[in-house]
């Protein structure tokens, strides 16, 4: 039986690696995979605990995760589309501005 | 046994997030992003939680990947971080940030594991005890996500229309 700190373990490691992610790259597709990353890092940290716990609950919100990151891919890749439209070009260093 | 198992796929998961992180072609990382929300998937099932498991290969796996990979292949990426970095210097400050979040969430892990009592044996439930969870107590933000999809769709909609100009 693998004692469920080792999850908790991953789970801190795979967020930590999605911080970096986001912080070190340029492209705002990769910048969004690695905020998925964190994401699922996190999902994964409730499933360990729901399961120490023995109750359900970690799961559920797990599920409302998954939701609220499926409406988020949605809008930020449409944006990030139309920023591509207007710029031609993708670089998350050129969005320093709020309007244009 | 179950040993064995979980160590492989950490060092998968691991592996695939590092190849996300450090790949410079976008469409690299999409794969690679894929591989680990599969393994993530693995270890939901070694966590009994197989309605978790299924809706992770079903949602991020098959919808959301579709999706990036679209916009990877609209947008084509890949030249874009080629050449020289400007900010090389604010960038690698990157490295001591994610190092320092690791040990802090390292020692609250590390603190927390001594006082824990021994976890119950009682198994979380599967699909039905979930379903009963969340037309229950969870009734109220359940009906909520779907006003947040269709939000989404919505402004999807407005954003990703030609202006005609």
């Amino acid at each position: 039986m693998v004692p469920d700190i080792w999850y908790l373990a991953l789970s801190a490691l795979l967020f930590s690696i999605g911080v970096v992610g986001v912080i070190v790259r340029r492209n705002p597709l990769v910048i969004f995979m690695s905020i998925e990353l964190m994401l699922n890092a996190v999902n994964l940290s409730f499933v360990a605990f729901g399961h120490r716990l023995g109750s359900p609950d970690g799961q559920a919100l797990v599920f409302f995760v998954m939701a609220v990151a499926a409406a988020e891919v949605a809008v930020g890749l449409a944006i990030i589309v139309a920023i591509f439209r207007l710029r031609h070009r993708l670089s998350i260093d050129d969005l320093s501005v709020m309007r244009w | 046994m179950s040993v064995v198992v979980f160590a492989v796929l950490a060092l998968l998961a691991v592996g695939s997030a590092l190849g996300l992180v450090l790949k410079r072609n976008a469409i690299h990382g999409a794969l690679f992003l894929v591989v680990n929300l599969g393994t993530v998937a693995a270890l939901y099932l070694t966590l009994r939680a197989e309605f978790l498991a299924a809706a992770q290969v079903i949602v991020y796996a098959g919808a959301i990947m579709v999706l990036f990979v679209f916009a990877i292949m609209v947008l084509i990426p890949g030249k874009e971080e080629t050449g020289p970095d400007p900010r090389r210097p604010y960038r690698l400050l990157a490295i001591p940030v994610g190092a320092g979040l690791l040990l802090e969430l390292a020692l609250i892990i590390g603190s927390r594991s001594g006082r824990a009592a021994a976890p119950p044996t009682t198994p979380p439930g599967g699909v039905e005890a979930i379903g009963r969870l969340l037309f229950t107590d969870y009734l109220f933000p359940f009906e909520l996500t779907s006003v947040l999809l269709l939000a989404a769709m919505v402004g999807v909609l407005v954003l990703a229309r030609r202006r005609a100009t």
